[in-house]
């Protein structure tokens, strides 16, 4: 889309622009590059003598299981946020849609958790859960259930999960409230008439219209699980124990600046890179076929 | 039955910043014996004052949280006001301007959306770095703004403003910067504040960034601080004082959110289309 009146101005607009470009060069496009120029090379440990090794940082990379593992647990660990996520704001927007009294109050402790940053998140949950004081913690052990996210890697990763879902199921209620407000009343009365139940109206009438917002909202969880979750994993469990919430960009950091494995974490850097931007490209493609509707 | 679910998840989704607010008005003593309470004593004033005015419990590394918060509140607004600013007038140039590479400087801004800082952490501290910009407000802001949501908000809404408005400022020989000024400034003004309420919550989160680039205390932001103490592990933690700092740290956000309803979820909405 274009202007049909523009103004004629020969250096102004290049000064407009500029603040943005010169930031952008500075921190994004300069960045990038040393990010995949350092994949392609090695240093020694005091910063001299550089190397270039073509793809070696790639190959030792692929060759390392530990980096596999932490691949498939990033896969297992979004499909476990997305889903939950969106299973959980779904069912709370179909509700707040359908009650007219106290609307507002609910909406109003639904949207707080946005407001949590997600290292914080991490706190306020590491404390519920704590394996002395924590409260729900305390709860589980007196149905019998003994809960220490600390020793156990597979309840340190449910306690991740936990707490990355509720962080961002305010998101997905607003989207999914406003989806639903939306679909035409009209329809919905008609299929009331019809003798259509509760159940019945919701998933042949209300589900399959909100498809676009679903699919919009699991992209969107997708990347927020792959890369906002650092926060999270950082305060609650710092990739541990062992290796249990060890997530892709968690390690990025980790073996950058604790492991100090420079070309190893560029080449991690360049890979979520790719990641993101194809993530991106699906998620632009399917808003311009969702212009169409 | 809509309202008992709506019950248990209200119940579900609050209760981690019920038990904050619970933990915080209680002695150390009292929250270090399970079972924890779960009804507020009246210890919060004592605890929040405390932890304002000395940090957390006079550990080394522990910074009073006015100065974190001060720090919050600058890091914030520095990153709503300068995204906002740069990204309002490269919209402009972009959308009411002919020139030489201008789709290319589209395409610069364009291919920055969404990728996040994480990804490049490593290389972005380097060039940090070698700028001179660790320990600096500068250094905290500037690097989070580089982002294109903003100029793709704005370039949407001024491609909405109908022709008949810039040709008539044209017509009466007004400069492209006074249309700016005295048109489509205030036009833009609800975009302004929905995007505003967003960008001000993206900056009071951040947390590795922050974490990175400060060493000294100074600059310390209240996100990482209240992570850095959970983290610390302490022979007897004082969890009254870390969860009246947890309040503190999610009382601006929330505060933003609660009041500005109407904003927040324009701007949350506006943003991703």
């Amino acid at each position: 889309m274009e202007k049909r009146v523009t103004f004629n101005e020969r250096w102004l607009p290049y000064f407009l622009v500029a603040p943005q470009i010169v930031i952008t060069l500075v921190f994004f496009f300069w960045p990038s590059g040393q990010a995949i120029f350092q994949s392609v090379i090695t240093e020694d440990a005091f910063g001299g003598n550089t190397k270039f090794v073509w793809f070696d940082n790639f190959v030792h990379l692929f060759s390392d299981p530990g980096y596999f593992d932490s691949v498939r647990l990033t896969v297992a660990f979004s499909a476990m946020v997305a889903s939950l996520g969106l299973a959980i704001s779904l069912l709370l927007a179909v509700m707040a849609d359908r009650v007219i009294r106290g609307a507002t109050f609910y909406k109003m402790i639904l949207v707080w958790p946005y407001a949590v940053a997600p290292a914080v998140a991490g706190v306020l949950w590491g404390f519920l859960f704590n394996p002395s004081v924590g409260v729900v913690a305390w709860m589980l052990s007196a149905i019998g259930i003994e809960f220490n996210y600390v020793v156990n890697g597979n309840q340190a990763l449910i306690l991740v999960v936990i707490a990355a879902v509720w962080n961002q199921v305010s998101y997905n209620f607003l989207f999914f409230l406003a989806g639903l407000q939306s679909i035409p009343k009209s329809l919905i009365e008609a299929a009331a008439i019809d003798g259509a139940g509760p159940g019945r109206r919701f998933w042949d009438i209300a589900f399959p219209l909100l498809s676009p917002t679903g699919f919009f909202l699991l992209v969107v969880n997708i990347i927020y699980a792959f890369f906002d979750t650092f926060g999270v994993v950082s305060a609650l469990t710092s990739g541990g124990p062992g290796q249990s919430t060890n997530i892709l960009v968690y390690k990025v950091y980790n073996d950058g600046f604790r492991g100090q494995d420079l070309g190893g974490s560029s080449a991690q850097s360049v890979i979520l890179m790719a990641i993101v931007i194809l993530l991106t490209f699906v998620q632009f493609r399917f808003i311009e076929r969702r212009v169409h509707y | 039955m809509s309202h008992l679910i709506l019950i248990i998840g209200v119940t579900v989704i609050a209760f981690p910043i019920w038990m904050t607010f619970v933990a915080a008005t209680h002695t150390q003593e009292i929250m270090l014996k399970p079972p924890v309470p779960i009804w507020p004593g009246t210890h919060l004033f004592e605890n929040i004052k405390l932890v304002l005015t000395e940090g957390y419990a006079n550990r080394p590394g522990s910074v009073p949280l006015y100065i974190t918060l001060t720090n919050s509140m600058i890091m914030a607004l520095g990153v709503a006001i300068g995204k906002i600013s740069i990204s309002i007038i490269s919209a402009f140039a972009i959308v009411y301007f002919r020139f030489p590479l201008r789709m290319l400087f589209f395409w610069a801004i364009f291919i920055t959306l969404m990728l996040p800082i994480e990804v490049r952490i490593v290389p972005t501290y380097g060039v940090v770095a070698s700028l001179g910009m660790l320990d600096s407000y500068p250094g905290l802001i500037i690097p989070l703004i580089a982002s294109a949501t903003a100029t793709f908000l704005f370039r949407q809404f001024f491609l909405s403003v109908p022709d008949e408005l810039a040709e008539a400022a044209r017509v009466d020989g007004a400069s492209p910067m006074r249309f700016f000024w005295d048109i489509l400034l205030p036009m833009s003004r609800t975009s302004i504040a929905a995007l505003f309420v967003i960008q001000f919550i993206y900056g009071w989160k951040q947390y590795l960034w922050p974490l990175l680039i400060t060493t000294k205390e100074s600059f310390y932001t209240v996100v990482m601080t209240v992570s850095r103490q959970a983290n610390v592990v302490d022979a007897v933690p004082a969890w009254n004082l870390l969860m009246a700092m947890a309040l503190l740290a999610m009382l601006p956000p929330v505060l933003v959110v609660v009041f500005m309803q109407r904003q927040f979820v324009r701007g949350l909405v506006e943003t991703e289309k």
